[in-house]
């Protein structure tokens, strides 16, 4: 399956990247991340990056990284149309102090617009 | 968290601390403490009671280990308030600080099923607010599921006002200090 990951310095990055990391090795996916250059997040884009890249290494797999500017909704609903991916994934949602999941402007966008089928990692 | 947050001291005042009686509109006598240590284990039987569908943004979690664990950081760090049907918890309310000042804090609540649309929710906000008042909380913001309209009827009663529905949820605050 051809797989779009986009991440970026929040705190669900981790989860959506080791998530999907491991699901792609079991499936042999096609993976393509796309690292979300925003810069209000914990760690910059390029941290982020890094990361990704260690965790690709690690697992020995063959996935795209490239770096996506602009709106970051749009942009991933984009590229999954215009270069035909199967599935969309991305974070599931940062927690509230009191413990509620609370989904970001992307997701939302992303969720709302996809053609393809978005997987929210948790 | 950012925005105008609505002040009115008039609605502020009205609000009383805990204890209180009072009977609901099922005839229980209901009483609203402060949480105390000896009364967790009947407020985490409260949630393992609680019917998933009307778990609100993924809490109460489920499951008995998820719930104390979630229930042990809101008494660790929030003020909570619990009705009591005799030794039975009937619905919890609670503050959690935000972290950053100290004086902000994000409210939730749950009353049990059975003993919801009698009055109790009600009664729980205004013992919360008081509480929170009492002790110095300045703002208090929450998110709600748009189609959640016995929480937004509850939150806009109290004198709630929404200050950001651009997204799937509501945010709604209130200045309490
Ligand atoms: C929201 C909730 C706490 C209300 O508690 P409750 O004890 O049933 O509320 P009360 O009986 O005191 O009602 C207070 C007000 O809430 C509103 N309300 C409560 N239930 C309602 C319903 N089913 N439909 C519409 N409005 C409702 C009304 O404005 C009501 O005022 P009224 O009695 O003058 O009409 C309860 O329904 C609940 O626990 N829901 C599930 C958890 C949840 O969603 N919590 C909120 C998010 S954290």
């Amino acid at each position: 399956m051809k797989v779009l990951l986009g991440i970026a310095g929040s705190d669900e990055t981790d989860a959506a990247l080791e998530e999907t990391v491991r699901r792609a090795v079991e499936a042999n996916d096609d993976l393509t991340v796309a690292i979300l250059e925003e810069t209000d997040h914990e760690s910059s884009p390029d941290e982020v990056e890094a990361r990704a890249r260690d965790r690709l290494d690690e697992a020995d797999i063959d996935a795209t990284i490239r770096r996506v500017s602009g709106d970051p909704g749009s942009e991933l609903v984009e590229i999954a149309e215009r270069e035909g991916f199967d599935r969309l994934v991305i974070g599931g949602g940062q927690r509230s102090p009191m413990g509620k999941i609370q989904l970001g402007s992307i997701t939302e966008f992303v969720l709302l617009n996809a053609q393809v089928s978005v997987t929210l990692v948790r | 968290m950012t925005g105008d947050r609505p002040h009115s001291d008039e609605q502020a005042d009205r609000f009383s601390e805990p204890p209180q009686t009072f009977e609901d509109r099922e005839g229980r006598e209901i009483t609203i403490r402060a949480l105390d240590p000896d009364g967790f284990d009947a407020l985490a039987e409260m949630y393992a009671a609680f019917d998933p569908a009307d778990r609100a943004q993924g809490i109460p979690p489920t499951g008995e280990d998820r719930i104390e664990g979630w229930l042990e950081t809101l008494v660790d760090e929030g003020l909570n308030v619990v009705a009591w049907d005799g030794d039975r918890a009937a619905g919890h309310a609670t503050l959690v600080p935000d972290g950053d000042d100290g004086e902000s804090y994000e409210l939730a609540i749950f009353v049990l099923q059975e003993y919801q649309e009698s009055g109790i929710g009600g009664r729980l906000m205004d013992a919360l607010l008081g509480y929170g008042r009492g002790n110095g909380v300045e703002n208090v913001w929450l998110t709600v599921e748009r189609w959640n309209t016995a929480a937004v009827n509850l939150y806009e009663k109290v004198g709630f006002e929404t200050t950001n529905a651009e997204s799937f949820e509501l945010e709604m605050s209130f200045r309490l200090n």
